[in-house]
C-alpha cells in the first residue's frame, strides 16, 4: 500500500454522537479551505445513492439485523470510498468525512456485533491524517437533539437493542454506551479531542489550528485562521 | 422425521455474539457450482423427494434476500459499484437470508437446502483480488453447513450449457468486468477456469465435495441423493 498508492491528499474526519456539534463544525472547516483555495470533498455518512435507500427501506420495516445493518453501513461506506474517497485523495484533494469507520466500532458494537469483526470489515480503509472527536456530555447533546425533534426514530433511539420502552429513555442509554466505545477509542486511534460544549468560534479555531498542521508548509505562513484570529 | 436433536450452532468465525446459545434441530446442505451447472435442476429433485420422506425443506439462495437483491441487480446493470462494495453488497444481503430466513427455518427442524452460499462470494472476490484473509473473516458469522457439493464442471461442457439457456454469456459470469479478453468467449472460459480452481483450493479448509458435474443430470442426482441420504441416515443414530 505505501508508495506507488499513497495518497497526496488529506483525510480529515469528525466524530462524535448526534448533537454534538461535529456537522457545523466541520461545515464551518469545509468553507474555510475552499475560501483559500484548497481542492476539497465532502462527503457524509450513509449518503451513497445505491446503498441509503435499501438502508432507509430496511429501517422502515424494522427487520434490519445489527449484522445486515452493519454491512450495509459497510457497502454504503465501500460505495463512497472506492467512487470518491480514495480516488479523490490520490490526486492530492482535502477530503473531509463527517463519520468515517469509527461511527461504525461505536455503533456496530453497541448493537453487539463483534468489535474484531466490524473492524475487520473495514480493514480496507486508510487512517484519517486527522480524526476530530467532539466529546459532549451524553445530557448535553440529548438536549440539543431532543429540543429540535419532536419524535425519535425506531433506530435512532435504538429501539432494536430493547434498552427501553421509552424512546427517549432508550436513546439515553444508546448515546451513552456510544460515548464508552468513542472513549475507548481515543488513545489508541489518536483522536483529536475537541470539547464540544465550548462556543461555536473556540471550537472551531482549534479545528483550524490542528487542520494547519497538515496543510503544506509553504501555505501556512500565508494563510490566517480567518477572522478567528485573535 | 428425526435430524437429531438440538445442538449449538457452529460458525466459521467469531459468529453472531449477540444471539447467546442458540441451538439449532434442522440441517444445512449447500449446492454450489457456476450458473448453468445445474444448481436449481439438482435442489428442485433433492426437495421432492425430501420432502416426499416427511421433512420439511426451505430453499434459499444468494440474491435473493427482499431486502437487498433489488438493489443489487440495479447495480449490476448499471456497472457502477466498485468490487469492494459489490462484495459487501452480497454480504449484507447473505446476513439477511441468514438471518432472517435460514436460521428460523433451522431452529425449527427444517432441511435448508442453500443454492449457493459464502464460498463463490469468497471465490469472487479472491479473482478480483481481494485478499483470501479478508474476505474470511468477513464470513465469520455464517454458518458451517452439514453438508457442501461443489458441481465441477468444464468450462467446454459449461459453456454449451449455457448456450442452450441463452444465446448469450452473462457479463459477470464471463468475468467481463476483469478485462480478461476482448472475446467474449474467451473471457468466460479463463474466468471460469480461475473460480474453479478457487473451489479447488477451498476444498480442504471448507470440507467441500466435489462433484463430476460433466455427466447427465439423473446421475448426477442419484450421486448427491445417495451422499444426502447417506449423512441423513447417520445422523439418526
Amino acid at each position: 500500500m505505501k508508495d506507488k498508492f499513497a495518497p497526496k491528499g488529506k483525510l480529515v474526519i469528525v466524530e462524535g454522537v448526534d448533537g454534538s456539534g461535529k456537522s457545523t463544525q466541520i461545515r464551518l472547516l469545509e468553507k474555510w479551505l475552499r475560501y483559500i483555495g484548497m481542492p476539497v470533498f465532502f462527503t457524509e455518512w450513509n449518503s451513497s445513492e445505491q446503498v441509503k435507500e435499501i438502508i432507509s427501506k430496511g429501517k422502515r420495516k424494522n427487520l434490519l439485523t445489527p449484522t445486515t445493518f452493519s454491512l450495509l453501513h459497510a457497502t454504503d461506506f465501500a460505495a463512497r470510498y472506492e467512487r470518491n474517497v480514495f480516488p479523490l485523495l490520490r490526486a492530492g484533494y482535502i477530503v473531509l468525512a463527517d463519520r468515517y469507520i469509527y461511527t461504525a466500532f461505536a455503533r456496530d458494537v453497541v448493537r453487539g456485533c463483534s468489535p474484531d469483526w466490524v473492524r475487520h470489515v473495514y480493514g480496507f480503509a486508510i487512517k484519517p491524517d486527522i480524526a476530530f472527536y467532539f466529546r459532549v456530555p451524553v445530557e448535553v447533546s440529548f438536549d440539543r437533539i431532543v429540543k429540535n425533534r419532536p419524535k425519535l426514530k425506531y433506530y435512532e433511539a435504538g429501539m432494536d437493542l430493547n434498552l427501553s420502552n421509552d424512546p427517549y429513555e432508550s436513546y439515553r442509554i444508546f448515546q451513552g454506551r456510544i460515548v464508552e466505545q468513542y472513549e475507548s477509542m481515543v488513545r489508541p486511534e489518536g483522536f483529536t479531542v475537541v470539547d464540544g460544549t465550548v462556543d461555536i468560534e473556540e471550537q472551531q479555531r482549534s479545528v483550524r489550528q490542528k487542520m494547519l498542521e497538515v496543510l503544506p508548509q509553504a501555505l501556512r505562513k500565508k494563510i490566517s485562521v480567518g477572522a478567528l484570529d485573535q | 422425521m428425526n435430524q437429531g436433536s438440538s445442538r449449538p450452532i457452529r460458525y466459521y468465525g467469531k459468529g453472531i455474539p449477540y444471539l447467546h446459545d442458540e441451538k439449532v434441530k434442522g440441517r444445512l446442505i449447500v449446492i454450489e457450482g457456476p450458473d448453468a451447472s445445474g444448481r436449481s435442476t439438482h435442489i428442485g429433485m433433492i426437495t421432492s423427494k425430501l420432502e416426499a420422506e416427511g421433512h420439511a425443506v426451505l430453499n434459499t439462495g444468494l440474491r435473493r434476500s427482499e431486502l437487498v437483491s433489488e438493489g443489487i441487480m440495479d447495480a449490476k446493470r448499471e456497472h457502477m459499484l466498485g468490487r469492494r462494495t459489490m462484495s459487501l453488497f452480497y454480504a449484507a444481503d447473505f446476513a439477511d437470508q441468514l438471518e432472517n430466513k435460514i436460521m428460523p427455518a433451522l431452529r425449527a427442524g427444517y432441511i435448508v437446502l442453500a443454492d449457493r452460499y459464502i464460498y463463490t462470494l469468497m471465490a469472487r472476490d479472491e479473482v478480483r483480488s481481494m485478499s483470501k484473509r479478508w474476505s474470511h473473516q468477513l464470513f465469520g458469522f455464517a454458518i458451517v453447513p452439514d453438508l457442501v457439493f461443489y458441481l465441477d464442471v468444464e468450462p467446454e461442457e459449461l459453456v454449451h450449457r449455457v448456450f442452450q439457456k441463452n444465446t448469450f454469456l452473462d457479463y459477470y459470469e464471463s468475468g467481463a468486468d476483469l478485462g480478461l479478453s476482448d472475446d467474449m468467449y474467451e473471457s468466460f472460459m479463463i474466468y471460469q477456469r480461475m473460480i474453479a480452481k478457487q473451489f479447488r483450493s477451498m476444498q480442504k479448509r471448507y470440507n467441500l465435495t466435489i462433484i463430476n458435474g460433466n455427466r447427465a443430470i439423473p446421475e448426477v442426482n442419484a450421486d448427491l441423493q445417495k451422499r444426502i441420504d447417506h449423512f441423513l441416515g447417520s445422523i439418526q443414530h
